[in-house]
């Protein structure tokens, strides 16, 4: 079974991304206020989205993992984890050029999204290290789980914190960004979105693909090396997927 | 119950943690007085300088709530026994939240006499710090619970709870920037943030409760 569907999917993520990319440059009218540069949000506010839909996934599957204890939902859960941390740097690198282009600093400190969507990136990046520090294979994914639902939770708390504090003075830059955008500019938006979305998906399979065979492969090289010499295979500290 | 007395005897026998972070806390201050160059606080300075300070103390202590229980066996003996496993949750939640109030209590006066020139803002400041105590207590225990059985534990702790605190800063900050007003408390969004901080605790004592159970499995 292994990778199947990945090309179907592959394909899918292209001809999405370059319709919603064809529609953003040659298709969709230019905002009145930002003109140009406001195109950046049909790439920036999709992979904002994803990334955090991808941590909270990222928690669900956590949470399945220690109902379950099927090690297949912590891999999906480190996967989710790993490859939305991967789009929070696209984030951030596209939020700071559209920052830079609108407002003149390459960081603004008034933009509740942007500093949150920091803080949880931050949380996130200790992921990392946090796992790699424990050296029990089961206890190792026990804990990931945890932290991936503490985190979950801790997504919304933090944008409802954060935009509290500026709400007072600041208006918020997109408060209409759903209900005030044009027909052209929300059709374009959404197949952008979805276009993401899929190349998310696309990611995260590969990525599973590639545990699977490594997985595989060391279990042969287990099998080869069947004096119990071998051991595992270096140092894998990535969940891997057990082959049968 | 007996867990907690267990705790608190332990630390008031051996002094391990608390003297440690009452000095930390107060130097702290000194260094704040000369890295800021003031020698009075008022406003969001003030309430930043507070919640800092307490912040990394608290750290102190977090992260040494689990070793001895690590060192000495205490996991083992809490597995064997029958009672429930968030029992151990409760009592280090209540033992943390006991330390970081004695902690506060020598601080936050101190802190008064060096930098405050109006002490009317202490007293609505306990509600803010009772609700700051409670969320440090569980995402501490929480947090310390899950670093100690790694390797780079002291690493971990305050990676780990840093950024999980932000929003609970926030809301502390903002509650105490009004009370430490030059011109006295002003209680405009007090409510409000204190609101904030009990959503804040109420949800990670939740989460916690749900999954501590499985920090301990083996």
């Amino acid at each position: 079974m292994t990778g199947r569907g990945l090309k179907t999917l592959s394909i899918a993520t292209v001809v999405f991304l370059m319709v919603g990319f064809a529609l953003v440059f040659l298709w969709v009218p230019m905002d009145a206020d930002q003109g140009f540069k406001q195109k950046i949000f049909y790439l920036h506010v999709p992979l904002a989205i994803v990334a955090l839909l991808g941590f909270v996934a990222g928690g669900i599957e956590g949470y399945r993992h220690l109902k379950s204890g099927d090690r297949r939902h912590d891999a999906n859960s480190y996967v989710f984890i790993h490859i939305s941390v991967t789009f929070g740097v696209a984030v951030l690198i596209t939020g700071a050029i559209w920052a830079k282009a609108s407002w003149g600093y390459w960081w603004v400190w008034d933009e509740p999204t942007l500093v949150s969507f920091l803080i949880v990136f931050l949380l996130y990046c200790t992921y990392y290290p946090f796992r790699y520090a424990i050296e029990d294979r089961d206890r190792q994914a026990r804990y990931a789980s945890v932290f991936a639902i503490t985190a979950g939770a801790f997504v919304p708390l933090n944008f409802m914190a954060v935009r509290m504090s500026e709400s007072v003075i600041h208006p918020r830059v997109f408060a209409t960004s759903e209900g005030g955008l044009p027909d052209s500019m929300l059709f374009t938006f959404l197949v952008c979105f979805i276009g993401i979305g899929l190349l998310w998906l696309t990611l995260v399979k590969t990525e599973m693909v590639g545990k699977k065979v490594s997985g595989q492969v060391s279990y042969l090289r287990r099998k080869l090396h069947d004096d119990g010499a071998g051991g595992s295979v270096g140092g894998r500290i990535a969940p891997s997927v057990e082959a049968k | 119950m007996a867990l907690l007395g267990k705790d608190l005897r332990t630390e008031f026998r051996t002094m391990r943690s608390l003297p440690a972070m009452v000095l930390f806390a107060v130097t702290t201050f000194i260094i704040f007085r000369y890295g800021l160059d003031r020698t009075t606080l008022s406003g969001s300075l003030a309430g930043g300088v507070l919640w800092t300070t307490l912040l990394f103390a608290a750290i102190l202590g977090i992260n040494r709530i689990f070793v001895s229980e690590l060192e000495e066996g205490g996991f083992d003996a809490i597995r064997l026994a029958p009672v429930d496993r968030t029992v151990l949750f409760t009592s280090k939640v209540a033992a943390l939240f006991i330390y970081l109030a004695v902690l506060q209590l020598i601080v936050v006066p101190v802190f008064a006499v060096f930098f405050l020139s109006d002490w009317s803002s202490l007293v609505p400041l306990v509600a803010v710090l009772v609700g700051a105590n409670l969320g440090f207590s569980v995402l501490g225990t929480l947090i310390s619970s899950m670093a100690v059985n790694s390797r780079a534990r002291d690493l971990l702790v305050p990676l780990l709870l840093l950024p999980l605190v932000v929003p609970l800063m926030i809301a502390t900050t903002a509650a105490s920037a009004g009370l430490f007003d030059a011109a006295g408390p002003d209680y405009e969004g007090f409510g409000t943030w204190l609101l904030v901080v009990g959503l804040y605790d109420g949800v990670f004592l939740l989460v916690g409760y749900a999954v501590f159970d499985f920090l301990l499995e083996d």
